[in-house]
């Protein structure tokens, strides 16, 4: 447990070092969001019907951009096969990373959501809903997509092939994540979308560093 | 006979889906049967343009073999 | 099993069951499109546009055979390293896509004319483009690295991990009721389709098996002739010139 917590902590101080990561995330975010609008025209009905799709979508995207640093810099500089050979489980270290990834990611996009739903004149009644479909679905967005990052490690075109791989992955928790948004706004309860962004959350918190470790293990090899 | 072509005048749907079935089957096959055949003919051309062929597959008889990488 | 690994034992196999396979899938799929094109009737309700659904539905489950013969052949690769499992899981995997493609594509001629439709964001649709993603994604992974040792590993570990999607694929209809039809073949108490229609269907399915077997043996005889070129180049580089 103390390690899984140093390594959090490691992970978020290079982090917060470099600085950019988070700002860049949430950057992408915003302007995407805010490429609609200029995109399908400023009436507000259509942006309203389209706005939770709108913000999952960029969501996904903007969560994806930090992924294939997540372990590539360990990966090139050596400590990565390091940190395979310490007694802390594989999968936990990779557990930490992700949950480092969703700190710095998903935390921030959770933020920056509710001011974006404004810009896109969604229905108030969907707003608490939303935040709690993204608690719900991006920690399931990190753990799937350090899978993917696992799996790219010294690939060639390693950040565009990690798209091609994360997207199938990704779109059960877009559609149930949006589906609860739109239960919600619909005046419906959202409960059985959101049960099922935590189910997924749950069988990804086991199997992912799971899979991760094995991806990681090939790549050291 | 024109009602085998016309489909009941779903022509337009039935006999597209067939042609590409036929073009996606019948290409696949092609590619794989000409990859097949190009790279046993190199291997061919590869194993007969070597001095020592080596019949048994995993053995290494001539010591120079023996530093070589393990592949 | 393992008298399989040795690539020399796999390629006299292959060379016996090639014809055989080979003859098989003409006659099958000879017999199947008389069936389907001339000796069965137009559907009640849907007229002769049910006849696309025998390239349809043996399509859609070829994608999903397929798949599952890629995600075997993965955890065969992946836990008893057997060498070559990681080459059928490769060869398996154009086809497989090649066939979720054509279940695609005929899925959506059959839609327009029934559904008035190309398309439908219905679990079941959406779920058979999200394999095709997966299908790709498969193939890219493994040509991605220099060492295709590695290759074949990160993309053994993809396929299992999208192997979730096939059960889902196949409930999916039965989960969410939304615009495709539910299952009518492989279901509690029997199929419910008439036998005229059921013929020419299961001919044209074992058919497309026999294809997929004639075409994987022919890629993967590709694949081993590759590995040995590419051992022999290297031996050339480090040993004898």
């Amino acid at each position: 447990m103390k390690s899984f917590v140093e390594i959090v902590r490691r992970d978020l101080r290079l982090a917060l070092r470099q600085g950019t990561d988070s700002v860049m995330v949430v950057t992408f975010f915003v302007l995407t969001v805010v490429l609609f609008p200029f995109g399908i025209g400023p009436e507000l009905n259509i942006l309203q019907r389209v706005s939770p799709g709108v913000l999952w979508v960029t969501a996904l995207l903007a969560s994806m951009l930090s992924l294939d640093r997540l372990f590539q810099t360990d990966y090139e500089d050596g400590a990565l096969e390091l940190l395979t050979l310490s007694p802390t489980p594989l999968p936990i270290i990779v557990m930490a990373k992700a949950t480092a990834h969703w700190l710095t990611t998903g935390l921030p996009l959770i933020a920056a959501a509710p001011l974006l739903a404004v810009l896109l004149n969604m229905n108030s009644s969907g707003f608490v809903t939303l935040i709690g479909a993204m608690l719900l679905g991006t920690p399931s967005l990190s753990l799937i997509g350090a899978v993917g990052a696992g799996l790219v490690l010294g690939a060639r075109r390693g950040g565009v092939l990690l798209s091609l791989l994360i997207l199938p992955l990704y779109i059960p928790v877009l559609i149930f994540g949006v589906g609860a948004v739109d239960a919600a706004i619909h005046g419906f309860s959202p409960n059985a979308q959101l049960l099922v962004l935590a189910a997924i959350l749950l069988a990804a918190l086991p199997l992912a560093p799971w899979a991760t470790s094995a991806a990681i293990r090939q790549a050291i090899e | 006979m024109t009602g085998f072509f016309e489909m009941g005048g779903y022509a337009g749907y039935v006999w597209p889906a067939y042609a590409a079935a036929a073009v996606v089957m019948v290409g696949l096959w092609l590619l794989s049967l000409r990859g097949a055949r190009l790279l046993e003919a190199q291997l061919r051309l590869l194993q007969e343009s070597r001095p020592h062929r080596r019949r048994t597959a995993g053995k290494r008889t001539r010591p120079e073999e023996a530093t070589g990488a393990d592949a | 099993m393992h008298r399989f690994a040795n690539p020399a034992r796999f390629l006299r196999l292959a060379a016996l069951v090639l014809p055989w396979s080979g003859g098989l899938t003409v006659v099958l799929l000879g017999a199947g499109l008389y069936f389907a094109l001339v000796a069965s009737p137009p559907d009640y309700q849907q007229g002769d546009t049910v006849r696309i659904m025998y390239i349809h539905v043996p399509a859609a489950w070829m994608g999903l055979f397929c798949y599952t013969t890629m995600a075997v052949a993965s955890a065969t690769a992946l836990i008893w390293k057997h060498p070559l499992a990681d080459v059928i899981a490769k060869a398996s995997a154009p086809v497989g896509a090649g066939f979720t493609f054509l279940c695609l594509l005929t899925g959506a001629l059959w839609g327009k004319p029934m559904w008035g439709t190309w398309w439908a964001w219905d679990a079941r649709l959406t779920s058979m483009l999200i394999l095709l993603f997966l299908y790709f994604g498969h193939m890219a992974l493994v040509n991605a690295f220099d060492d295709p040792t590695r290759g074949a590993k990160a993309a053994a570990i993809l396929a299992l991990a999208g192997f979730v999607n096939v059960p889902v694929i196949k409930f999916s209809v039965d989960w969410w009721k939304t615009l495709h039809q539910p299952a009518s073949v492989v279901k509690m108490g029997g199929p419910a389709i008439d036998a005229s229609m059921m013929l020419p269907l299961l001919l044209m399915a074992l058919g497309f098996t026999t294809y997929f077997v004639s075409v994987l043996i022919l890629r993967v005889r590709a694949e081993i002739a590759g590995a040995k070129i590419r051992a022999i180049r290297l031996m050339q580089v480090h040993g004898q010139g």
